[in-house]
């Protein structure tokens, strides 16, 4: 699988959606996903990536991880990646 | 129904190892928060907690208590030699029959799981302590504190996460409102700063990694601390017979559940709190001249709060004053009820509001007197205190000044 598709496997899962059905403009609210959900799907993409991920539940907007669309998480965790192999 | 009044408290926490210090350290609006000292402290993204420093179990107990002690035990019998000795009493008799303790934990002898569980696992070892479970359970604490001083009555944990305390001092209020004791231990008691503590709330990314700020704009997130506070709560008859100096009465209590989330608070849940504890209490709302806030510095905590508070009270919402001394001592989860009732009764006796520290921008979400950074003198006559836990369970004690 590649990075996106990992993702999106991920999300799906815990939006309980088929992965053809997350698409990279959806924000994770419009797949029914909420703030623990959220929580779940960054603990997900840390284990899976082998990353971590600078997020705070009580300001999510001023993390430095974007959020703001499944796209958004996809470009976040390749920075991340980029960043966190050097 | 018989009236209940407080005679007696004690405490150790991160501001202070009595209640007179703790008094001092909320008045001059001393934070207790700092750098943690455990193991393994650098494998944590979260490296800050309200620590008690300095502190030395062997000071206090003996090697044969400290094999029955977790850490949150050795905090409640502290706590409550110097309530029961503040109050003067002894029990023995019908009083013992009719004297119990109900008390606040979340982790129980959490420490103690965590090291055992470094034991075994990490380090492979096939046998363990004999006293391992009578050491880590929830109600060692209460059953400890019954033998010390011979209460013989009714006698329990509650374990309701950040609400342990208040609605363990509920029950004991009513037991003795309703006739059932005559005097009750209470409050709780909470020792979760251990590696496994502290990385299991690092995992639910609502942890600061520098303050407790509550209700300020710039706030990031709760911050943990540990410790206890113990009270004599005591049928008012029985207080006056024996002459009892009174620091307070006890007046109303409520508990609410929001039955929706199991994390996000709701203002509903809150507020039917809040003012089930005013009706509770049987007096107007604008008797209230201070509430002690759960205020845990998380978003979502600090505004829902703030909320319940503004639609129960109303206009006079912008007149009472509203502090979370957790800016000072951190959030001691299931002991933090019974060390911000200290903050209660240092207002209504003392006549000092202790103050919310660390504060440093508004939030209009937040828009309440929730005196900032520095202790005001003001003449109260009731006070609350709110807790409201993760499940959604809500606690709120009423507290008169007694004259």
């Amino acid at each position: 699988m590649t990075t996106d598709e990992k993702i999106i496997a991920i999300i799906a899962e815990q939006a309980m959606l088929e992965p053809g059905d997350v698409t990279p403009e959806a924000s994770l609210a419009d797949l029914g996903i909420d703030s623990l959900g959220l929580v779940e799907c960054i603990f997900a993409i840390e284990e899976s990536f082998d990353i971590t991920v600078p997020f705070n539940a009580n300001d999510p907007s001023e993390s430095d991880f974007d959020i703001s669309s499944v796209g958004a998480i996809i470009a976040a965790v390749k920075q991340l990646q980029a960043d966190q192999a050097k | 129904m018989a009236r209940v009044v407080i005679t007696g408290a004690g405490t150790i926490n991160p501001l202070g190892a009595d209640v007179p210090s703790t008094f001092a350290a909320m008045r001059e609006g001393r934070c207790g928060i700092g750098p943690l000292d455990i193991l393994d402290v650098e494998r944590l993204a979260i490296q800050i907690g309200g620590q008690i420093k300095g502190y030395q179990e062997t000071d206090h107990f003996n090697r044969q208590q400290i094999a029955l002690y977790d850490r949150f035990t050795q905090f409640a019998l502290l706590a409550a030699r110097q309530a029961v000795g503040q109050s003067g009493l002894a029990f023995s008799g019908a009083l013992a029959d009719q004297s119990g303790v109900i008390f606040g934990t979340s982790g129980g002898g959490l420490t103690t799981q965590d090291e055992n569980y470094r034991a075994v696992y990490e380090e492979g070892k096939n046998r363990v302590h004999p006293f391992i479970v009578p050491k880590l359970m929830n109600n060692a604490a209460a059953s400890h504190v019954s033998m010390e001083w011979n209460l013989r009555g009714p006698t329990f944990t509650v374990a309701t996460a950040c609400a342990s305390s208040n609605h363990a001092m509920g029950q004991a209020f009513n037991m003795i409102r309703c006739g059932m004791t005559k005097v009750m231990l209470t409050g709780g008691s909470e020792a979760m700063l251990c590696f496994g503590g502290i990385k299991a709330w690092e995992g639910l990314r609502v942890m600061s990694k520098d303050a407790c700020r509550p209700f300020s704009a710039t706030r990031n997130g709760m911050v943990q601390g540990e410790g206890a506070g113990v009270f004599v709560f005591e049928e008012y008859e029985h207080a006056r017979a024996r002459g009892a100096d009174i620091l307070c009465e006890v007046i109303g209590f409520a508990m609410t559940s929001d039955a929706s989330d199991i994390v996000m608070p709701s203002k509903q849940g809150a507020a039917r709190a809040i003012a089930g504890a005013v009706r509770d209490a049987g007096i107007p709302k604008d008797a209230v001249g201070y509430i002690n806030a759960h205020g845990t510095g998380t978003a979502a905590n600090d505004k829902t709060e703030c909320a319940a508070v503004a639609d129960v009270f109303g206009r006079h919402a912008d007149k009472l004053m509203i502090s979370s001394t957790k800016s000072m001592h951190g959030h001691l989860i299931g002991g933090t009820g019974a060390v911000e009732l200290l903050a209660c009764i240092m207002a209504l006796r003392d006549g000092v509001i202790a103050p919310t520290v660390g504060y440093e921008e508004p939030d209009p979400e937040c828009a309440l007197d929730v005196v900032p950074n520095v202790a005001r003198d003001a003449d109260i006559d009731v006070a609350l205190s709110n807790a409201f836990a993760f499940g959604g369970l809500n606690a709120v004690l009423a507290l008169r000044k007694f004259a």
